[in-house]
């Protein structure tokens, strides 16, 4: 039921990527979808409302890069309450650390491994 | 003269047709091919990045039956799917992957991954500090960028109103 779950969310918030690739009249790259992803997953996630996307379909909602939004923005507001101001700077990169150097290293890592096909 | 203009004329006539064709042709083409690429892009997008989220989310059921908490299992699975994406990547099987899937495969975190990966490996032969680790950051480094600047803003807001 959880897989299902997290079938149907991760695809559905992936779709809605497509189409504004596809529908909207701008030229918009990979690049703008990643950091657009990952601004708005924040922004929804500071009121709340991306939560009940995570206790609903877990990986379908974490996975997606505006889970990692979210993991930024809950980060930064629990660090708040902690830290105070040192929180409103650290909370965010603090949480989603582990993440940022396995995707540094293991890019890196398979980077001078492997060569450029074709 | 009268013969030549007679022939300019229907020189002109000749064009404006032409052109009217190619505006209708181009209209049909309109109003036909993007509907029908962009249902295909969808339904593709919609599988694959389904199956990934799907797929991190049997691995995370494993994390949590060996007994890990939720977070903690959240943040393997992260791992996990990170190190495949750029594993894939080096593979030279997600970029074809992504011809196909669209954004389907560039949401995930593996897309992340692969964003790393891609061009470090283009641009490998200018050497590994302004070839290999410089060009990780094309597409990651505007992501962590706005992450980190929208997450300092969310914190100053909740701050300085709480």
């Amino acid at each position: 039921m959880s897989i299902l779950l997290a079938f149907i969310i991760g695809g559905l918030i992936c779709v809605i990527g497509q189409l504004i690739m596809d529908l909207t009249p701008y030229n918009i790259t990979p690049g703008h979808v990643l950091v657009g992803y990952v601004t708005m997953g924040a922004l929804i996630s500071s009121v709340g409302l991306y939560q009940p996307l995570v206790d609903l379909a877990g990986a379908g909602a974490t996975i997606p890069l505006s889970g990692f939004g979210h993991t930024l923005a809950q980060g930064v507001l629990q660090a708040v309450k902690s830290k105070g101001l040192l929180g409103v700077f650290g909370g965010g990169i603090e949480a989603t650390a582990v993440g940022i150097a396995a995707a540094v290293v293991f890019g890196y890592v398979m980077a001078v491994i492997f060569n450029p096909q074709g | 003269m009268g013969a030549n203009e007679g022939s300019l004329l229907d020189k002109q006539f000749q064009q404006v047709k032409k052109q009217a064709q190619q505006q209708q042709y181009q209209q049909m083409a309109q109003s036909v091919k993007p509907k029908q690429t962009w249902v295909k892009n969808a339904v593709a997008a919609f599988l694959v990045g389904g199956s990934i989220t799907a797929f991190a989310q049997i691995i995370q059921n494993i994390f949590q039956s060996a007994g890990l908490a939720q977070k903690e299992a959240g943040t393997a699975t992260l791992m996990i799917m990170v190190f495949l994406g750029a594993f894939f990547t080096g593979l030279g099987i997600y970029d074809n992957l992504g011809k196909f899937a669209g954004a389907g495969s560039i949401v995930p975190i593996t897309g992340f991954a692969n964003s790393i990966v891609s061009p470090a490996l283009e641009f490998k032969r200018e050497g590994f500090v302004y070839g290999v680790a410089a060009k990780m950051f094309t597409i990651a480094g505007p992501v962590l960028v706005y992450g980190f600047v929208t997450s300092v803003i969310i914190g100053l807001i909740a701050y300085f109103f709480q």
